[in-house]
């Protein structure tokens, strides 16, 4: 069995579950994370859609770049949204 | 409960933008060749540019003044930036050093990031690859020095004047194109003078594709750690 379909489909998922989990944490640095993980995910799928430039264009910029200056844009303001949830995210409570 | 009665009223009207989506591209070939556009650039680009990656041909050449656009819409963003964060005097304030295996290895790293942002920007032509991918490798060599040193700065003095000079020298490349040919950003070096018809895939071919990559990389990695340099510098108050 061709198993290049397969490795599409995997990233595919890995994809939107890193999409669901930027837009549900509510550490917006998790989040920025969970962003950055996103692109990197696209630039290997984009690498196995033979587009390698694509692929380097979106580890760099999407994956490296963008991330940290959503990050940088956390450090100046505040780590959470509201006060409230400043505490340990349902995965550390559980 | 109002919220729960919002998240379901978004999530619904996503399921049905997605099946909408779904349902009108489902009958679009993938992959197929229907354009004739393509198969007229990939039958001409050698003859026609000199270059053998067919992606960088189209993205300077055919397309150029698109990609001088792109070129500006960055510069924009970078000056967006640079005014909402303007501040009399303005230094680095981080206060916790890099750890070592960061400073070491952001040491040893950093000439080869470089490096091969610079390798990415020159084969443009030739390799997968061009000037805005280089430009982000090299602005992600200089975040890395960033992030592992509390007092580095980019060198500034000569930073944004090869910004500006790279960025006029994009468009200068196209005035001698109007000048010596019919239109704006003709390829004058190779379509006059062919220059580099003999070692055809080579580095010195593509006419002006590599020095217009050139341009774009050094302006797109200035343009860059301008941007991060910005976010991380901070007021100092006398």
């Amino acid at each position: 069995m061709n198993c290049i379909p397969c490795a599409e489909y995997i990233i595919v998922a890995l994809m939107i579950g890193s999409a669901i989990l930027a837009v549900e944490w509510r550490d917006l640095l998790a989040a920025a994370v969970g962003m950055a993980a996103v692109s990197l995910f696209a630039s290997i799928l984009f690498f196995l859609l033979q587009a390698p430039d694509v692929a380097m264009t979106e580890a760099a910029i999407g994956a490296a770049l963008s991330g940290a200056v959503v990050i940088f844009a956390i450090k100046r303001t505040q780590r959470f949204e509201t006060e409230e949830e400043e505490r340990p995210g349902w995965w550390i409570r559980w | 409960m109002v919220s729960v009665l919002k998240r379901s009223l978004a999530i619904i009207t996503l399921l049905i933008i997605g099946y909408w989506l779904a349902q009108g591209l489902a009958g679009v070939p993938f992959g197929q060749d229907r354009m004739l556009v393509g198969k007229y650039y990939l039958e001409n680009v050698k003859a026609q540019t000199g270059a053998v990656n067919a992606v960088t041909a189209i993205v300077v050449n055919y397309r150029g003044f698109d990609t001088l656009g792109e070129v500006t819409v960055l510069f924009i963003a970078s000056t967006g930036v640079g005014a909402l964060l303007w501040r009399r005097k303005k230094r680095r304030t981080a206060k916790t050093e890099g750890s070592v295996v960061l400073r070491t290895g952001s040491e040893l790293l950093f000439p080869f990031i470089l490096m091969f942002g610079t390798y990415i920007f020159i084969h443009g032509h030739l390799t997968p690859g061009g000037g805005f991918p280089g430009g982000a490798t090299i602005a992600t060599a200089f975040l890395i020095l960033y992030m592992a040193f509390v007092d580095y700065e980019i060198p500034h003095r000569l930073f944004e004047p090869l910004e500006g000079l790279a960025g006029m020298g994009y468009v200068l490349v196209g005035l001698i194109g109007l000048a010596i040919g019919s239109y704006f950003l003709f390829d004058w070096i190779w379509q006059t003078w062919h220059w580099g018809a003999a070692n055809l895939g080579r580095l010195f071919s593509g006419g002006f594709i590599p020095i217009i990559y050139t341009l774009i990389g050094l302006k797109v990695g200035t343009e860059l750690s301008g941007i991060v340099d910005s976010m991380l510098t901070e007021e100092v108050r006398e």
